[in-house]
């Protein structure tokens, strides 16, 4: 079907904006692979990139948004926006937007990021594409394509929101590629006023607890080792824990496993767990059941132990191995421990 | 308490085929389910009103075999059942679908707690729970783990994010998604699945709920797809070939020293 051209009163909406989400004055990366995709897409369309910063005391982080493309970016900074809070951020970029007017608004596909964007286009009704893995401007009509899994990644589709400005997307972490950084790149600051109290907001956040260790992060993970069925028992998660830890990276687990009680569920990857994409994820025992693979078919390496040539798992490994993991994984976590000690 | 959940019928698997001449998805013949983080939620609602007492309706979007799913979270142990169905609801996207739901969940009355699932498995967009709260101007709090106190006027809950999580005090009444952390989902009794097919479940049309053309189906959709296509598999897979399994480590390390990863 072709793409309807967007009608003359959204000619006014100019530029492309990235929700640059902070936690405790950190930029989260997906906003830095955000920058370095919107840039793209500015060139293309010959418009400004701009960040859009929340936060409190965050002005510094303006300089990293710079380096990674940005010409401006927009900053509201205060106490109530200390902490991520649906009310109190959705009225503030509300306020920002229509002042200002984006044609492109990007968002990282994290918790907060989706729980952001979903509210804002409804406030302001646009449309929203999720979890992209894909966007690119369409020559004839100056559209957002927005190419995004569904159905559990078994289809694709591609997304456009022809009638409403801004065309909003959140975009899945680490499948846009991040540039060099170049800081010797300078841009403008623009400090918006907002209206938002804290006497009217409805949410209050009373804790804030990091996860005790980073072991248990898989979608930041850059290598993810991860156990199923086929481990055959809970005392063998403790070979997948050890192989994860010698490669420095984290130990994830099949349905099957957290089913049967082996492995806690955070630590699931699939369809309704995790959705990760590392530089290495090795299946072990995992037979690689469509809804497991939407949650790591995006990792760059995979790589399959299992006792069975047949199993549909090593139709999507880049390396297969055929074995018992009971005897490969351990032997794989020595020989390991042994060059990194060399 | 009085408290609404949003359920959603999917298709069991996700082999899910592509109709090549019109571009839409074939669902006939596959057999549906309660969207798994739906039955979460029930769970979640079910668990209140046992404690705190209340009613549970549970509310679902969707064509007229919809009802076998409001029937499964009928026999869980809610109370009452609502389907909206009409076809002027076709072709939602999270926009119109969230309208919709918002506009039923009014004409149920002024519920104190809405629950939804943290999102669906087929669309996987997450972003009809917040739509709901957006339309009804109502606080939103999504990636539930757990309700620690629930109070007359609001609520404590711990929400998720990628390294932790959040305690937040939510007013009531509130949208809440929840995660499947929030607790397993009962299996219906027998006598429970007997008492829900006898349960009478309204179906409101698009009149019944006051929503105009405009706002509901494709209609009111802001997003449009364009084109659905199976993505491609280009892998080069490699099966690695060894005598022992010593040799198929070695490999295998080799593999992984090229790639830089150890
Ligand atoms: C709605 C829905 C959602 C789902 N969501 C998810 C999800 O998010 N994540 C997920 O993982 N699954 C999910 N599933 C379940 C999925 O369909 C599979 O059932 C599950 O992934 C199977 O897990 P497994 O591969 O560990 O187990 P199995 O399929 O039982 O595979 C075990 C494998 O281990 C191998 N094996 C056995 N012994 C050994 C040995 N000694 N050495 C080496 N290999 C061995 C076997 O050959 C086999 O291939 C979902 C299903 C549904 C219906
Ligand atoms: C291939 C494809 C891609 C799509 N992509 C997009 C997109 O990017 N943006 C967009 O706006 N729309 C999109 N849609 C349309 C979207 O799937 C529908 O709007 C759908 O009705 C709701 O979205 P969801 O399935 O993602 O639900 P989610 O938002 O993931 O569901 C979250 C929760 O909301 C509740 N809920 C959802 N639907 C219902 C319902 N019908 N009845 C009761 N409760 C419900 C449930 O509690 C559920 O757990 C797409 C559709 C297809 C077929």
């Amino acid at each position: 079907k072709k793409a309807k051209k967007a009608p003359k009163n959204n000619d006014e909406y100019k530029g492309v904006w990235v929700f640059i989400e902070q936690r405790t004055g950190k930029i989260d990366t997906v906003a830095l692979e955000l920058l370095s995709e919107g840039r793209k897409l500015a060139d293309e369309l010959k418009v400004e990139l701009a960040g859009v910063l929340l936060g409190e005391n965050v002005a510094d982080l303006a300089k990293e948004c710079f380096a990674y493309g940005a010409e401006k970016v927009y900053l509201v900074d205060g106490p109530v926006f200390k902490d991520y809070r649906t009310d109190s951020y959705t009225e503030a970029i509300v306020e920002i937007i229509n002042q200002y007017k984006p044609e492109i608004l990007l968002f990282g596909a994290t918790n907060n990021g989706r729980d952001f964007a979903a509210r804002i286009a409804v406030r302001i009704t646009t449309g929203l594409t999720a979890d992209c893995t894909a966007l690119s401007i369409d020559p004839e009509t100056r559209l957002l394509r927005q190419t995004r899994p569904a159905f559990g990644g078994n289809v694709m589709a591609t997304i456009l929101c022809p009638n409403h400005r801004p065309q909003m997307a959140t975009v899945r972490p680490k499948v846009m590629k991040m540039d060099e950084p170049d800081y010797s790149r300078i841009g403008e600051v623009i400090r918006c006023e907002s209206s938002v109290k804290e006497a009217d907001m409805t949410t209050k956040i009373l804790d804030i607890i990091q996860s005790i260790s980073h072991t248990v992060n898989l979608q930041d993970a850059e290598i993810i080792v991860s156990g199923g069925r086929g481990i055959g028992g809970p005392e063998n998660y403790r070979l997948i824990e050890e192989l994860a830890e010698a490669l420095g990276g984290v130990a994830g687990a099949s349905r099957a496993a957290v089913d049967a009680g082996w492995v806690p569920h955070y630590r699931q990857v699939g369809q309704t767990g995790k959705t990760v994409s590392p530089k290495l994820y090795i299946a072990c025992g995992i037979s690689g059941a469509i809804q497991h693979l939407a949650g790591m078919n995006t990792s760059e390496i995979v790589v399959a132990i299992n006792n069975d040539p047949e199993a549909p798992i090593f139709n999507i490994a880049t390396y297969g191995l055929v074995g018992d993991l009971h005897q490969i994984v351990p032997m794989l976590t020595q020989k390991i421990k042994t060059l990194k000690m060399a | 308490m009085e408290i609404v959940v949003c359920i959603k019928q999917v298709p069991d698997t996700t082999e899910v085929k592509i109709d090549p001449v019109k571009n839409t998805l074939i669902r006939d013949g596959v057999p549906s389910i309660v969207n798994p983080f739906d039955e979460y939620a029930a769970e979640a609602a079910i668990k209140i009103k046992e404690q705190y007492g209340g009613k549970v309706t549970v509310l679902t979007m969707g064509p007229p075999q919809a009802v076998s799913a409001l029937r499964k979270c009928l026999a869980m142990g809610a109370d009452e059942a609502v389907l909206i169905s009409d076809r002027a609801f076709a072709g939602a996207d999270t926009w119109a679908t969230s309208y919709s739901l918002a506009r039923a969940i009014e004409k149920i009355g002024k519920p104190d707690i809405i629950f939804c699932g943290k999102m669906a498995i087929d669309g996987d967009t997450a972003q009809v729970g917040p739509g709901i709260a957006e339309h009804l101007h109502l606080p939103q709090t999504t990636y539930v783990q757990k309700i620690r106190e629930v109070h007359k006027d609001h609520l404590v809950v711990e929400r998720a994010f990628e390294g932790g999580f959040e305690v937040i005090k939510v007013q009531l009444p509130a949208v809440i998604a929840v995660d499947k952390a929030i607790g397993e989902p009962r299996y219906p009794s027998v006598k429970g699945s007997i008492k829900a097919s006898r349960m009478p479940v309204s179906i409101w049309s698009a009149a019944d709920i006051d929503a105009p053309a405009e706002k509901t189906g494709l209609n009111g959709s802001c997003t449009q797809v364009m084109q659905i296509f199976t993505p491609e598999v280009k892998i080069q897979s490699e099966m690695l070939k060894g005598e022992t399994d010593e040799q198929l480590c070695n490999l295998l390390i080799k593999k992984l020293q090229a790639a830089e990863i150890v």
